[in-house]
């Protein structure tokens, strides 16, 4: 026990006399947390349109004017042809494009039914996604309008009309940040906790200083535990800094409870420090150790659904998605800040990570020994 | 001149013998694309949702079993409680509720018209506002048909059309945005830690007492790291042709031109990382704790960027990513000329320069 203090004060004081490293650690990833989630603000909004509006007719007008009223659109311009509004999608100045045909008012109201033609460039997905549900809302509320102003119109009070009347929970007014800023804490943490546990004991691979430690009596479990608990206790003061930051500048105040989120965390780091340790025993420099955390720390960030959906990826991709720690607590973080969750909701997500955080760590210590003993 | 090249297969030698690292150098952008490829997708289906149906009428049968049809949504069970409503939100079992009240056939029958209540999970806002309005097309694409069968008037019909990608597949999107990241954080990461590991290594030493100039121990140092990174960027667009569809539209030796262009740019941030850290330590913390996030978020593939407050988008403007994920996607998915592309090569161009330049200086000064 004591020589495990001992070497705790060696990394610590390691750890602050480095001038460069405090910075990084704590000052880079509380500048990222207040300014990222500012960029990562999904809220759809001033979709450019391109109108081909070939009818020019009242109609036509009204249905034009109530999509750039709606706030949701930004006209670009009107196009003489089809053709022509292409290339304004071609060259990204517009998103989509509505085309209202020749005779649309006409056929409206002598063939009680006329087409319009949307357009949407779908590269960009959730844009495609949403603006295209916008559009077709607008028109759809447009065509109930118009139907409810129409003098001759007699089949309106037998013609039953379904209606929807949505609620949102957890998040009414639907706030984009509460949604990414617990995200991009868990991203930062991870970055810290997974990488410095790495990079510190390859350090001392590197630099033969591992060699003096390892012929002094102190155990491995000791040296390991050593290495470890540092970069525990920094990554829960960077979360908790964190927490405070989100509740300063985004007004973010967990709904459940403390002891449920702290928990969490707490299983999480085993299980980041873990790798970190795993990768440590893989690499023997730290241009290796970086390699190696940088191909999984981009994986995590990209596939843990801290900006991509999980659910809309294919079944195997699911699969491998379960085994990434980040993608679990990051659903435990939402859960606990958004909607209160408690331990028994979030067990599932708890025991996942604490299995994987086991066999990280069998598996790290394991290779330790064949490596260095 | 025969100097720098005794230098530059030095360094080459080093790369080639660190084999770990040289399987991760070329594994890593391979191995990401391929799975970002094919698993990164925006389209939004099979949504777990619940039904609670208090009215068991004709009417709502048909829409449940219209919802039940369509790809977007997973039907989990049907709902007993308001608590039971609560336990499933808050397990994230499932994803919105859609209930139907139980005086929903006897309103419809007598008053012509119906509600039915739907309430999403809103902690994530886009996947409510996403799965609400597929709701809504269901029921009104069901009035649109009664409508029609009862011979309603004024109806329009909206035909819509996803161009360049109708299955919404994420691959078009993030295969550029993937490429310019991960080009970018590889390049800056594998040479921010060139020259300082002489430093912390002593080696630094004997380099600035031996004849060589500085700008030949940064042009030996870069070499290797170039070459590996427009190999790297050739087995990406072979890999997105044969894998997932997407082959180079325009012409592939403008790409190549851009392409090294802001290969060079990322390897001079490298450079000047290298150059201002102490430790090696330092320079990867810089290059990935400070630089991953902003590169990811700022580039524009997974946020579009003229949503964002002005300051951001300023700071975007900053990210040679940002220019270059433009270009890729002009010229490889929609196979545009250099005449729309100059403008963004001209800012990779003069970017590439300066950074160049300012290290080049700072280096120098550390000589003295």
């Amino acid at each position: 026990m004591k020589t495990l203090l001992f070497l705790l004060e060696k990394e610590f004081r390691q750890i602050s006399r480095s001038k460069q490293m405090i910075p990084l650690l704590l000052i880079a990833p509380v500048i990222q947390l207040i300014l990222l989630p500012l960029a990562a603000n999904y809220t759809v909004k001033n979709i450019s349109i391109a109108v081909v509006d070939n009818d020019h007719s009242t109609f036509s007008q009204k249905l034009i004017n109530k999509i750039t009223a709606s706030g949701y659109f930004k006209l670009t311009g009107y196009t003489a042809s089809y053709n022509e509004s292409l290339t304004l999608v071609e060259q990204d100045k517009a998103d989509l494009t509505l085309q209202i045909p020749m005779n649309f008012e006409k056929d409206l109201v002598r063939e009680n039914a006329a087409k319009v033609f949307i357009a949407i460039n779908a590269i960009e997905g959730t844009k495609a996604n949403l603006g295209g549900a916008y559009l077709s809302s607008i028109i759809s509320d447009f065509n109930s309008d118009i139907r409810t102003n129409w003098p001759a119109n007699p089949a309106t009070a037998e013609a039953p009309q379904v209606t929807v009347s949505s609620a949102n929970w957890y998040n009414p007014f639907m706030n984009y940040n509460l949604y990414i800023v617990p995200a991009i804490l868990v991203t930062l943490v991870t970055a810290m906790a997974a990488m410095q546990s790495a990079f510190n004991i390859v350090q001392e691979k590197e630099n033969g200083t591992i060699e003096q430690i390892n012929v002094t009596p102190i155990k491995k479990h000791i040296f390991i535990l050593g290495k470890l608990i540092p970069f525990m206790v920094l990554a829960i003061f960077l979360f908790t800094i964190g927490l405070f930051i989100s509740w300063l500048f985004y007004g973010i105040v967990p709904v459940g409870n403390m002891i449920t989120l702290y928990g969490s965390l707490v299983v999480y780091l085993f299980a980041m420090l873990g790798m970190g340790l795993l990768i440590s025993t893989y690499s023997s420099t730290q241009q290796q150790a970086m390699s190696l955390s940088f191909f999984f720390i981009n994986i995590f960030n990209m596939l843990s659904g801290v900006f991509n959906s999980v659910d809309s990826m294919p079944k195997w991709a699911q699969t491998i998605v379960e085994t990434f720690p980040p993608s679990h607590f990051i659903k435990i973080m939402r859960m606990v800040v958004l909607k209160g969750s408690g331990f028994s909701d979030v067990s599932y997500h708890l025991i996942a990570m604490f299995i994987i955080g086991m066999a990280l760590n069998t598996w790290a210590i394991l290779n330790y020994r064949k490596t260095t003993g | 001149m025969k100097e720098l090249f005794v230098f530059i297969k030095k360094e080459f030698l080093q790369v080639f013998r660190d084999k770990q690292t040289l399987l991760m150098l070329f594994g890593l952008p391979i191995a990401q694309i391929v799975l970002f490829g094919f698993a990164l997708s925006s389209e939004v289906k099979d949504s777990r949702i619940v039904v609670a149906d208090y009215s068991k009428d004709v009417v709502t049968t048909q829409i449940i079993s219209k919802i039940s049809a369509s790809k977007y949504f997973d039907i989990q069970q049907t709902l007993q409680s308001a608590n039971e409503l609560q336990t499933a939100f808050k397990k994230g079992t499932i994803k919105m509720a859609v209930i139907f009240p139980a005086n929903f056939a006897n309103d419809l029958q007598h008053t012509n018209k119906a509600t039915i209540q739907v309430i999403a999970d809103a902690s994530d806002p886009n996947l409510a506002t996403t799965i609400t309005n597929y709701i809504t097309q269901i029921i009104n694409d069901y009035n649109t048909k009664s409508g029609i069968a009862t011979g309603q008037p004024l109806q329009i019909i909206p035909e819509v059309q996803m161009l360049y990608n109708p299955e919404l597949r994420g691959a078009p999107n993030f295969v550029p945005g993937v490429m310019a990241l991960v080009l970018m954080l590889v390049c800056t990461m594998m040479t921010s830690v060139a020259i300082v590991k002489e430093k912390e290594l002593g080696t630094m030493e004997i380099l600035l007492v031996s004849p060589f100039k500085p700008i030949y121990i940064i042009i030996a140092k870069l070499t290797p790291n170039l070459l590996i990174s427009v190999l790297n960027l050739f087995i990406i667009l072979i890999l997105s042709a044969l894998f997932l569809d997407l082959q180079v539209k325009g012409s592939v030796l403008l790409l190549t031109f851009c392409s090294i262009l802001f290969i060079l740019t990322s390897l001079s941030i490298g450079l000047l990382l290298s150059i201002n850290a102490q430790t090696q330590q330092a320079a990867m913390m810089a290059s990935l704790m400070g630089m991953m996030l902003p590169t990811m978020l700022l580039t524009g593939f997974l946020f579009p960027i003229e949503n964002m407050p002005i300051v951001m988008q300023w700071l975007a403007n900053l990210v040679p990513s940002r220019w270059y994920f433009i270009i890729v996607k002009k010229v490889m998915l929609k196979g545009l000329g250099i005449g729309s592309v100059w403008k963004e090569t001209l800012v990779l161009l003069g970017m590439c320069t300066m950074l160049f330049a300012i290290s080049l200086k700072r280096f120098k000064i550390r000589l003295q």
